[in-house]
């Protein structure tokens, strides 16, 4: 049962008026005495969240309307049924449908905080596909005495990136746990997105001969939030990439049509994608180290930890595949873009039965790029 | 990074393999074991081999912390933190390593145990400080270079009179470790393991210096050259190595002269005496019992030694018997002569300790170069 449906439910005791209104409306109807207790708001500098604004009751309804109704307002939170009902994608479209729960610690980093992240990361997942991102739903857990200025802050800066991306978020859910049984908050984000007739893009399409293509530095994401746990204090702050990718997805798809894979290398890094894409492809993959760009922050910053840029995370930089012919037009597309600046032609797929990743290393050696063992950075997004 | 890259510059490996090769006498064979596993890492990951000349043969040896800690230690650990319900810290490498039972301390810490992930040993005193209701034990493993850390927590535990902070010590020594592998029958005796020279740790000669490494030279006719762990100096040490063997010099030599020195970090060699001593006898995932090869905490400091405050009793448990993690250590066989070796023991699920650090020789063949055994197509 969704939030915003839960909230449907109340509005029947109490008229059929929305939201926030909805409340006020009752409201009227109680002696001064009550009134006063009863609508006050929100307390956002010192309040937390308990238990009662999961519960499916007043606080609950408060809740959803002064925090979430208010920031995410649009036309179907507005309504306030149990889901939003949605126009059919234009003929010949299809739909992609994307989910991504998101449990990082710390909550808030230099470039981001979960609140955005979660917008990004679902949108991300669809732009990937090719998909027009269209509409997001948010679920929301949590933890009994997490600060209302803290939840605030987060939702607030979801609300201003769904609205920068211009995809609305149009359903919704939370549930509190006790203390102890969540880590202040997690956020589960679900997209949809059209898919434009002829657009196949998938992990399996990589052919040998083709080239592969970053849209830009690696690692940047993954090491802001390491850097941030550890109290690491470099000279200047790394920052996360976090960002829609949409914009970008759109202007590689214009110039080179005929691209073959788009992924967004997120946890894992870079190492993690290409070895799913040999594995789902059936393919080799070489990379040339020296031409993979670098923050040199992050690289120094790697170096400190004993760590590899290409197994950390990035949540704002998409790896293409292309056929050999189209790479130069593709990596000048992804540049004339502002998110994709730094886009570098990075490797090649081979044919190779063992569908291994490869790497020609800058020293002038070669080694594998593997996947990553256990975990290296855990609760990274 | 000034002072990393300059130290891996392709164009400079290219000329000095070149060099290497120039100086390989026809028909020689050169063998030489990196007894770090900073070294092994360091040659898999930036391709080391691949800018070598055929005739020489780089063999893995046992200096990875984690690989040469036998499994009756990691049960110690997971026993203090799973009965005693003390809260273990220890280096991340240490957490996969497969104990007794199928467990690891990351599966007992799933099973509840109190186990964390500590960057150095100031963090486990840090912690025992913050939290004084609980037991804090600080599993400290590792080489020369990571003891002296060690020794200065147990004398600051000591000065701030501290009741909830112990060490459960498995600091081992370098030198015996190498004399081990001399000793063996396979290189002494059988010959089986040819053996030239030894490329010499780089972090635990800045503590001990190049002198403990002098009775290798004279007494088993080894040249030996400390190197520092960037590939060109893996480098260079092997092209050091290869003019001591040609002119049939066994010298201790320095590539590491911008860190290392003859007598080494003085300090450091106090502070670990003051705090520790030799262990009589002390096992060895790999290598078996070695006399005097690794060191305790001393009698003094008897309140901060986690042996004595739990009354911990050894258990020698042995390996897998299909595990070939001890004859990898000491160059007797290579990661793809294990039957485990890419099938039931991978990185994800390790049997033996090699496949579990990236320092070890399974780990860095499987993650860096498990695509030579198998050839390759262009397009």
């Amino acid at each position: 049962m969704g939030v915003f449906v839960t909230f449907q439910s109340r509005r029947r005791d109490f008229g059929n008026n929305p939201p926030r209104q909805a409340w006020r409306a009752a409201d009227q109807e109680h002696t001064c005495d009550m009134k006063k207790t009863y609508i006050r708001p929100l307390d956002l500098r010192h309040g937390g969240v308990d238990l009662s604004h999961g519960g499916g009751g007043r606080a609950m309804v408060q809740l959803i309307g002064e925090m979430f109704g208010r920031a995410f307002d649009n036309e179907w939170l507005r309504r306030g049924d149990d889901g939003a009902v949605l126009p059919a994608p234009a003929p010949g479209e299809r739909l992609v449908m994307a989910t991504d729960a998101h449990v990082v610690s710390p909550l808030f980093f230099p470039g981001g905080d979960i609140g955005c992240l979660c917008v990004h990361g679902t949108i991300n997942d669809v732009a990937v596909m090719g998909a027009r991102p269209l509409y997001l739903a948010a679920s929301f857990i949590l933890e009994e005495g997490f600060p209302l200025a803290e939840l605030a802050r987060i939702v607030a800066s979801m609300a201003a990136a769904a609205k920068a991306a211009g995809v609305p978020v149009v359903t919704g859910d939370t549930k509190v746990v006790e203390r102890g049984k969540g880590d202040g908050i997690f956020i589960t984000t679900t997209g949809i997105g059209a898919l434009p007739a002829g657009c196949e893009l998938s992990g399996a399409n990589a052919r040998p001969g083709d080239a592969v293509i970053v849209s830009g530095t690696l690692g940047d994401h993954g090491m802001a939030i390491m850097a941030r746990r550890e109290n690491l204090a470099f000279e200047s702050e790394i920052r996360s990439d976090t960002a829609a990718l949409h914009g970008l997805v759109a202007a590689a798809l214009a110039a080179v049509p005929q691209t073959r894979v788009l992924r967004d290398p997120t946890r894992g890094g870079l190492a993690a994608t290409l070895n799913e894409i040999a594995q789902q492809s059936g393919v080799g993959i070489v990379l040339d180290e020296a031409a993979i760009p670098v923050d040199p922050q992050v690289a120094a910053a790697c170096e400190f930890l004993g760590l590899d840029p290409l197994n950390i995370a990035n949540e704002g930089k998409l790896v293409a595949i292309c056929p050999a012919a189209a790479a130069d037009a593709l990596v000048a597309a992804l540049r004339a873009h502002p998110l994709g600046a730094r886009a570098a032609r990075i490797g090649e797929v081979i044919a190779d039965e063992q569908r291994f990743v490869q790497m020609k290393t800058a020293f002038g050696g070669r080694r594998m790029v593997d996947w990553l063992a256990g975990e290296q950075l855990p609760r990274i997004c | 990074m000034k002072y990393v890259d300059d130290f891996r510059d392709g164009e400079i490996a290219r000329r000095l393999g070149a060099a290497i090769a120039r100086e390989i006498e026809p028909g020689r064979r050169y063998a030489f074991m990196e007894f770090c596993g900073g070294h092994t890492h360091a040659i898999s990951r930036y391709g080391v081999t691949d800018l070598l000349p055929p005739a020489v043969r780089m063999i893995h040896g046992p200096g990875c912390p984690v690989c040469v800690l036998p499994i009756g230690r990691i049960d110690q650990a997971i026993q203090l933190a799973l009965d005693e319900g003390v809260t273990v810290c220890s280096y991340g490498d240490t957490l996969r390593v497969p104990a007794s039972e199928g467990l690891s301390m990351l599966r007992a810490r799933a099973r509840g145990a109190d186990i964390r992930m500590i960057y150095s040993a100031a963090d486990a005193l840090s912690l025992a400080q913050r939290e004084p209701e609980r037991q804090v034990v600080f599993f400290a493993i590792g080489f020369e270079t990571t003891t002296p850390p060690t020794a200065l927590v147990i004398r600051q535990a000591a000065k701030l009179g501290l009741k909830n902070f112990s060490v459960l010590c498995c600091h081992v020594l370098t030198p015996p470790a190498i004399t081990a592998i001399l000793d063996s029958p396979e290189v002494r005796d059988l010959g089986s393991v040819p053996l030239d020279g030894f490329i010499g740790p780089a972090h635990v000669s800045t503590v001990i210096g190049t002198r403990p490494y002098a009775g290798f030279a004279a007494g088993y006719r080894k040249p030996v050259v400390i190197a520092g762990f960037e590939p060109l100096d893996v480098m260079q040490a092997i092209r050091m190595l290869v003019r001591q063997v040609n002119e049939g010099r066994a010298e201790v030599e320095n590539e590491f002269t911008r860190a290392v020195t003859e007598e080494g970090n003085l300090k450091a060699q106090a502070l670990m005496a003051e705090v520790l001593e030799l262990r009589s006898e002390f096992e060895w995932r790999g290598l078996g019992v070695l006399p005097n090869s690794a060191l305790k905490i001393r009698e003094r400091f008897a309140d901060f030694d986690a042996e004595a405050r739990f009354g911990l009793r050894y258990r020698p448990v042995p390996d897998h018997k299909s595990c070939d993690c001890g004859a990898i250590l000491r160059g007797v066989k290579g990661p793809l002569d294990c039957k485990l070796f890419g099938t039931v023991c991978t990185p994800e699920t390790p049997m033996g300790s090699c496949m579990v650090s990236s320092e070890g020789a399974c780990a860095a063949h499987y993650t860096y170069g498990r695509f030579r055994d198998i050839p390759v197509t262009a397009a």
